[in-house]
């Protein structure tokens, strides 16, 4: 068994008098991609917002429970947040490059915590990312280009390039393909399958081929609780739970 | 008898409405066959045929009229032949007078009273005319319209198109005006650069219209001319002022704009938003003795605490005022264009673990720069434009400096002095203001040209 990553213990989350998620707890493995499903509003988007606390964002959101990665509590009060998210990194639904150069883009994150100390460093980080993005055989004679000039495959694929420049432990992937077309959509499965050498991956989809193709472990959400989480053969091929059932062979959802 | 016919014709308009109604309903019914429209725009169709002929007929009458009037009024007059036509168009009104009962003078008795005769008779005959005319016009062209109601009429068709007419027209006033507007600047502003040539009026460093009006017409030669109309120390101290009051708004408003939409809670945005943008509704003639009573005082104590010779009038309290004046043109427009940055660059920036400050710094303030610029861009064109404040706070002296403690003037203070009070027309005094009035309209034209071209170029499309 491999080790393990992050690890969730009874989470619950409310916006305001709504509760979003109901007595979460799952492990996640390093080094692996774990793959959360479930129909539209089961709360996994909001599950993977708070393992960067991304939620903090939202004034009327409250996370109760605990959530450990290499076996420290991220919501404890001298957890700095800016360091949680420089180690775990998050690449979003739509493509959201920032409007400068691609290279600035990839050189945000190395810029903002001070990671390299000459331009030289810089320009490796930056080199580097890309490359592990598998983008910068496409873009390095144009680095200096708007990032929001590029097509949307490109455009995601620079996010994951910002992503990694601060070279972080965990990538946290919020439907990364829905808003792409199967090309552009087979090439981010394909690096995803690279980076997870490094990197440990969590990817929220709506797509359960998806999750078959990519992930080692898959939970299945539902109306906020966390129905079933198990290898991807398992819950694919022999679900223990009629809701899982019912949602993989497209009964609802 | 203007609005009585006017309902009249209104009435008919509305009648003949139910009247194109009810035909296209009959010709329904009792042919049961389809009618290409609508039965209520065969109403509107038989309605337009009542009112818009009749209508443009009664403003062409009441154009022409009375120049009619007076020609024939004034026939055995013209007859005699020995008056000018200063004198005809004044007795022409001494002639009306008297028809009032307004006795004034006494020569000329006969020939006036037959005027007087003529007056009377003419108006009383071109009112029934005009009233025959125009109803009778307006009842013809509604029978027609009606009986040309048949099943190959779309008078949808017909309507839309006079809809289109009539929006057309509608956007054409304001551009007929901005083009008469700018013809009539271009117009004085060239008779005015025929006395005085042009160079001297856009390089000469010395103001003092005043000078022109205090001597004799006679007696002013060209170099008289030059040295009055130099603009140089007027668009000096414009650019001082506008300058004073971009310092005052453009951080002021910045910082407020980025508390707005940044950090501000909903419900102190609820209240703080609309108090800033009172700051905008606030006449600025209050603004003005605001700046003259309060703050001119202010700065010049202050000023002399500190050892330094200030006038009780400062381009400094004026453009300081001014300053105040335009933040919320800054505020709020900056404030909407940063707010309207996707939610999603944010996550990203913080995704990366940069701090809010960062975030704004180096992800929201680029990207809402192009928006940001033009809200400035704005700023300035509304600073230069802006007169009371400086009238009122910043004297009227056109003396060349860049001493913001000395007083100082502008060019729309200075179109405000030239046409106060009585002038002839023709004197370059009158038409300096209009070549003025041309220089500050192209300024501020380019100021908002540019705005638009920077809004534009740099807009990054989000989708």
């Amino acid at each position: 068994m491999k080790s393990i990553k992050i690890k969730a213990d009874n989470l619950n989350v409310h916006y305001g008098e709504k509760q979003a998620l109901f007595d979460v707890s799952m492990y996640m493995e390093e080094k692996q991609v774990t793959a959360l499903i479930g129909p539209s509003g089961c709360g996994k988007s909001t599950f993977i917002r708070c393992l960067n606390r991304m939620n903090d964002v939202i004034d009327i959101c409250k996370v109760q429970g605990k959530i450990e990665i290499d076996g420290n509590d991220i919501y404890a009060p001298d957890m700095q947040v800016e360091q949680l998210r420089e180690r775990v990194g998050m690449v979003f639904q739509k493509p959201n490059p920032f409007p400068k150069s691609i290279f600035e883009n990839v050189a945000y994150g190395p810029r903002i915590h001070g990671i390299a100390e000459h331009k030289s460093d810089l320009e490796e980080i930056v080199v580097t990312s890309l490359k592990k993005a598998a983008l910068f055989d496409e873009v390095k004679d144009r680095l200096s280009d708007s990032g929001t000039s590029l097509s949307g495959g490109q455009q995601q694929r620079l996010c994951i390039a910002r992503a990694i420049s601060v070279n972080p432990d965990i990538i946290l992937m919020d439907e990364p393909c829905s808003a792409l077309d199967p090309i552009a959509t087979a090439r981010i499965e394909e690096l995803m399958g690279d980076l997870k050498t490094e990197y440990t991956i969590i990817i929220v989809t709506h797509s359960m081929q998806q999750a078959a193709r990519v992930s080692s472990r898959t939970g299945f959400f539902h109306l906020g609780k966390l129905v079933e989480v198990d290898k991807t053969e398992t819950i694919f091929s022999n679900p223990s739970d009629q809701r899982t059932q019912d949602y993989i062979t497209g009964r609802f959802g | 008898m203007g609005f009585i016919l006017i309902s009249l014709i209104i009435l008919i308009g509305i009648t003949s409405y139910f009247l194109g109604n009810l035909r296209a309903k009959n010709l329904r019914t009792s042919n049961q066959k389809n009618l290409k429209s609508l039965s209520h725009y065969y109403g509107y169709y038989v309605a337009l045929w009542a009112v818009v002929p009749a209508l443009l007929i009664l403003l062409m009458i009441t154009s022409f009229k009375s120049f009619f009037i007076e020609q024939y009024v004034l026939s055995d007059f013209i007859a005699l032949g020995s008056y000018t036509e200063t004198e005809l168009s004044l007795l022409f009104t001494q002639i009306e007078n008297t028809a009032m009962g307004i006795k004034l003078f006494d020569e000329n008795t006969i020939l006036i009273d037959g005027a007087v005769n003529k007056l009377n008779y003419i108006n009383k005959t071109s009112e029934n005319l005009t009233y025959v005319t125009v109803l009778g016009l307006s009842g013809l062209l509604v029978l027609y319209s009606i009986f040309n109601i048949n099943h190959k009429l779309n008078s949808r068709k017909i309507v839309e198109k006079f809809l289109l007419v009539l929006y057309f027209t509608c956007s054409l006033v304001a551009i007929m005006t901005t083009v008469g507007i700018i013809f009539s600047l271009l117009y004085e502003t060239l008779r005015f650069f025929s006395q005085v040539p042009i160079t001297d009026f856009l390089f000469g460093l010395n103001w003092s219209p005043q000078r022109v009006f205090v001597r004799e017409a006679g007696d002013l030669d060209t170099r008289d001319l030059a040295n009055a109309f130099g603009a140089v120390p007027l668009f000096a101290g414009t650019f001082l002022i506008a300058l004073i009051a971009m310092c005052v708004s453009v951080p002021v408003g910045l910082l407020t704009a980025i508390y707005m939409s940044e950090y501000a809670s909903p419900k102190v945005r609820d209240w703080a938003k609309p108090i800033i943008e009172i700051l905008a509704g606030i006449p600025t003639v209050v603004y003005g003795f605001f700046a003259a009573l309060t703050v001119a005082p202010l700065v010049r104590d202050i000023g002399q605490g500190a050892g330094l010779t200030v006038s009780s009038e400062s381009a400094l309290a004026a453009g300081f005022v001014m300053g105040i004046m335009i933040i919320p043109f800054i505020s709020s427009l900056s404030d909407d264009v940063i707010k309207s940055v996707p939610q999603s660059l944010r996550e990203g920036s913080y995704a990366m673990g940069a701090t809010k400050r960062e975030t704004i710094v180096k992800v929201l303030l680029p990207a809402a720069l192009p928006g940001i610029v033009g809200s400035f861009l704005l700023a300035v064109s509304r600073a230069i434009g802006e007169t009371m404040i400086v009238v009122m706070a910043a004297g009227l002296n056109a003396k060349l400096t860049a001493n913001p403690l000395d007083a100082a003037t502008t060019i729309t203070t200075q179109i405000v002095v030239i046409l106060i009070g009585d002038q002839e027309f023709d004197s370059p005094k009158t038409q300096s203001a209009f070549a003025l009035g041309l220089t500050l309209f192209v300024v501020t034209l380019a100021l908002n040209f540019i705005a638009l071209q920077v809004v534009k170029k740099y807009t990054e499309r989000y989708d």
